[in-house]
This record gives C-alpha cells, structure tokens and sequence, in this order.
C-alpha cells in the first residue's frame, strides 16, 4: 500500500479547557483536552489537532501545559494552532511536544514568517493554515478574524506561496462551510491541493461519512479533518477508516 | 543507562515520554559526552534539516568523537530516529551538502518530484523489513520527511516502505539502527519497537 488517508479530529481549546470537544459521560473530566485526547489516541485517531482559541492574552500559556501533559500520555501526532504569531510562539509550543505547528492570520499579515519557522524547525513542522471563502465561481480570497475580514488575497496563489516559503502541510478550511455539516468545499479543497506540492487537509463542513470519502476522492485532500461529527458521537474513527477503505482508500488498519 | 542524546532536536520530549512508556526506566537526557561513554544504550533523536542537525550534534564539543567510540567500537546499542537516523549517512543533501556521521554507507537525498506525489512524505505507512532482524517486524509507523536514505549496501537496508517507489524505511548494521519513522509517534507499533530496543542484545 501507500501513505494512508489521514483522519485527524480537532479540539477547540480555550483557556485550557476544551469548549467543543467530546461529551462523554464517563470522562472523569470532559473539559480535560488530556484526556480527549487519550479517547483519540485510544480510538485509533491518525493524528489529533488542537485548536486554542483563547482570546485573552493572559490565557495564552494555558496550552503549552495542555500539550505537554497531552504528549506525555499520547504517542500519536499532534497539531496545533490557533494565535501563533512568531517564531517563539512555534518554538514554545514544539518543546512542550506539538509535532506541527499551525500558522494562520500572522502568515497572513506576515507570509514571512512561515520561511522563519521552517528555516529554524523544518518544513515538516510546519503547518500552513489558510482560512477561505468563495468569491466568486473558480474563486477563493482569504479571510481573517473568524471568516469575517476579507483581504483580497487570493487563496490558491497564497497556498503556492506558503508552500514555496517551506510550509510542509497546509489545512484548508473554507469559511462558507465551517459548522454546516454540508461538506468540504470540494473545489476549493482540489483546487489547492492540485496547486502545491505538499499534501493538504481538508476542513470545514463535515456532516457525515461521504463527506470524508469526496474530500480525498473529488478534493485530492491528503488528510481530513472533522469535529462535531466525531465529538458527538454521531461516529467513531474507527467509522471514518471503514468508509474510506470502502471506498477503495489506503487507511491504517 | 540510556543516554537520549540532546542536541536541540525539537523531538526529544517525544521521545523520552515514548522510551519511559516502553519501559526505560534510567534515560538520561544528555549533550554530555562522558554520559554517553557511560550509557548502556543511546538513542538519537532528531526533526528538520540535515546539515542543521549535524552542525548542531558536531557542535556540542566532543560528542561525536564519544558516539563512535562508544558505538562503533564498542559496540553498545544504537538507535537513531528520523533525522537522528539520516545521520548515519555519509552524506545529507538537504539545503548544500553536508558530511553525517558515515557510519553507513549511502546519501540523504531529497525525495523524488512527481506529480501528484506529496513531499513531505506525511502519514501513516508500511514498514516492510527486507532481511530478517530482531527489532523489526512488518506494521505501519507514522512517516513525516522530505528526504529518504539512498543505501548503498543492500544488507544495510533493514526496511522499507512505499511512497512514489521505495523508500528506505530502516537502516542498520550490528549494533546500530536507524529508523526513518517515529516511534515515539506510530502508538503501538512503535512502543512496541521502543520496548524491544531497551532488550535488544546485538
């Protein structure tokens, strides 16, 4: 076989505690992104994403102490993102056991930064992530803060560029989707992944099984991402493994 | 003791959490090279560049000369993960060309560029053992690398795996192993291949 199909659940984390995320009773502690992260792990997740959405400054530490006691008890692949805004920021996180780190608005503002990181930790740590939305038929701009500020960029040449600059990965999520359960924006995600030479992970819009399958058959996508569909319990990786190897993908067994 | 070399790799946490969950219990986390004279067993972690990762390891004053006289000659078990073990190579070619460690024959070259290949190399994959060696056994690890190991010997070629083609998944000879995959990342197939390194006897 070949590379598997990568199926990654993200958590959203603020202030150290998960605030979208699985709700299992018998977690001792369900806010604990430690151990969700151990479900994950547990239930054969191929690597696992934290999203730390804190938006206080004071707050922001809260998640390199998630990372280190994540990395302690989890020996799967971690990514996370979510207000990184220097080359110390990625730093941080990496030596407290991140695997990548995702870069997004401050790759934006400064695309800079994305050749900065991959100089110093490898392109291979480097996650560029890119927030999108439809402009027009064939186009996509990036949109900071939330999907609500447009800047104009156009989102495949800022995907070539990310890349060019020593991205190793770039998550893909388009904003039109994100929380709709109507599926990956397919075009977008293919016309991405078809661009550049590193692999993508498609985002934003998962609502069930298939949509997986179309983000890797019709988005060329290397790896998918989901949320809800996963936290609520509407299915497990082990689901996700199946109904791609239906489809004729190479997942992990 | 097992010396866990440390010499900036921004994996060494990984790694040492995965070595303890095995079962190691005396890892020392070192950039002293009488520690590594001492050690029982030393592995050698690594992420990023070659050449980065060499100047960083030739760097710390005295540790190569310690890794080869307690490695090559006497023997003591050896373990190099990812980059730790491109290393190995005579030669890396990642951003100019830089001499490793040449301790096995061969040169880290940059994967091949074909369309519709994905470099990085970034997943879940096979490992295939090509001979018959104690610490390695058919499974699938987690692979993340742009560059692959050109062996030159193929009796020094222990595993490997698909990607566009083969690509050297494990290397090794006597005392020495390199595996171009994390361990400390491939869950139970990994643990597993930690907890056989901490027994393995060459």
């Amino acid at each position: 076989m070949t590379v598997r199909v990568r199926v990654i659940p993200c958590l959203d984390v603020a202030n150290g505690r998960v605030v979208k995320g699985v709700n299992f009773v018998d977690l001792a502690d369900a806010g604990d992104p430690v151990e969700q992260a151990r479900l994950y792990d547990a239930a054969g997740a191929d690597e696992l994403c934290f999203l730390d959405i804190t938006a206080s400054h004071e707050g922001r530490g809260t998640i390199l102490d998630v990372v280190a006691r994540t990395a302690s008890v989890c020996f799967m692949p971690l990514t996370v993102g979510g207000g990184v805004r220097s080359v110390e920021d990625a730093r941080a996180l990496l030596l407290a056991g991140a695997d990548k780190v995702a870069v997004n608005s401050a790759a934006v503002a400064r695309p800079a930064l994305v050749g900065d990181m991959a100089e110093r930790f490898g392109a291979q740590c480097v996650v560029g992530a890119i927030d999108a939305r439809q402009v027009a038929p064939g186009r996509w701009e990036i949109f900071t803060h939330g999907g609500r500020k447009p800047t104009g960029i156009d989102a495949v040449a800022h995907a070539q560029d990310l890349a060019a600059r020593g991205a190793g990965e770039l998550l893909v999520t388009s904003m039109d989707r994100d929380g709709t359960r109507d599926g990956y924006d397919l075009a977008l995600t293919r016309a991405i992944s078809d661009a550049v030479p590193v692999p993508v992970i498609a985002s934003g819009g998962v609502g069930h099984l298939d949509h997986l399958v179309d983000g890797v058959v019709e988005g060329h996508a290397s790896a998918v991402l989901a949320a809800s569909i996963f936290h609520f319990g509407q299915h497990s990786v082990a689901e996700a493994h199946a109904a791609l190897a239906r489809a004729g993908l190479p997942v992990r067994h | 003791m097992l010396a866990l070399i440390d010499y900036g790799a921004g994996n060494l946490r990984s790694v040492e959490n995965a070595l303890r969950a095995a079962g190691a219990s005396d890892v020392e986390v070192t950039a002293d090279p009488d520690t590594v004279r001492r050690a029982d067993r030393i592995v050698l972690p690594g992420v990023g560049a070659f050449g980065a990762a060499m100047n960083a390891l030739a760097g710390l004053d005295g540790m190569v000369d310690a890794l080869n006289e307690r490695v090559v000659t006497q023997a003591a078990p050896f373990l190099g993960i990812c980059v730790g073990m491109q290393l190995m190579a005579n030669a890396g070619e990642e951003m100019g060309i830089y001499p490793g460690l040449g301790w096995i024959g061969g040169t880290v070259r940059l994967m091949p560029d074909r369309p519709g290949l994905k470099v990085p190399h970034m997943g879940w994959n096979d490992v295939t053992p090509t001979v018959g060696h104690p610490m390695l056994v058919p499974g699938e690890a987690y692979f993340l690398h742009s560059y692959a190991f050109d062996v030159d010997d193929p009796a020094e070629r222990l595993a490997e795996t698909d990607h566009g083609g083969t690509v050297t998944a494990a290397v090794g000879r006597a005392n020495m192993l390199g595996v171009q995959f994390h361990p400390e990342k491939s869950q139970a197939y990994g643990l597993a291949l930690l907890a056989r390194f901490l027994e393995w006897r060459p």
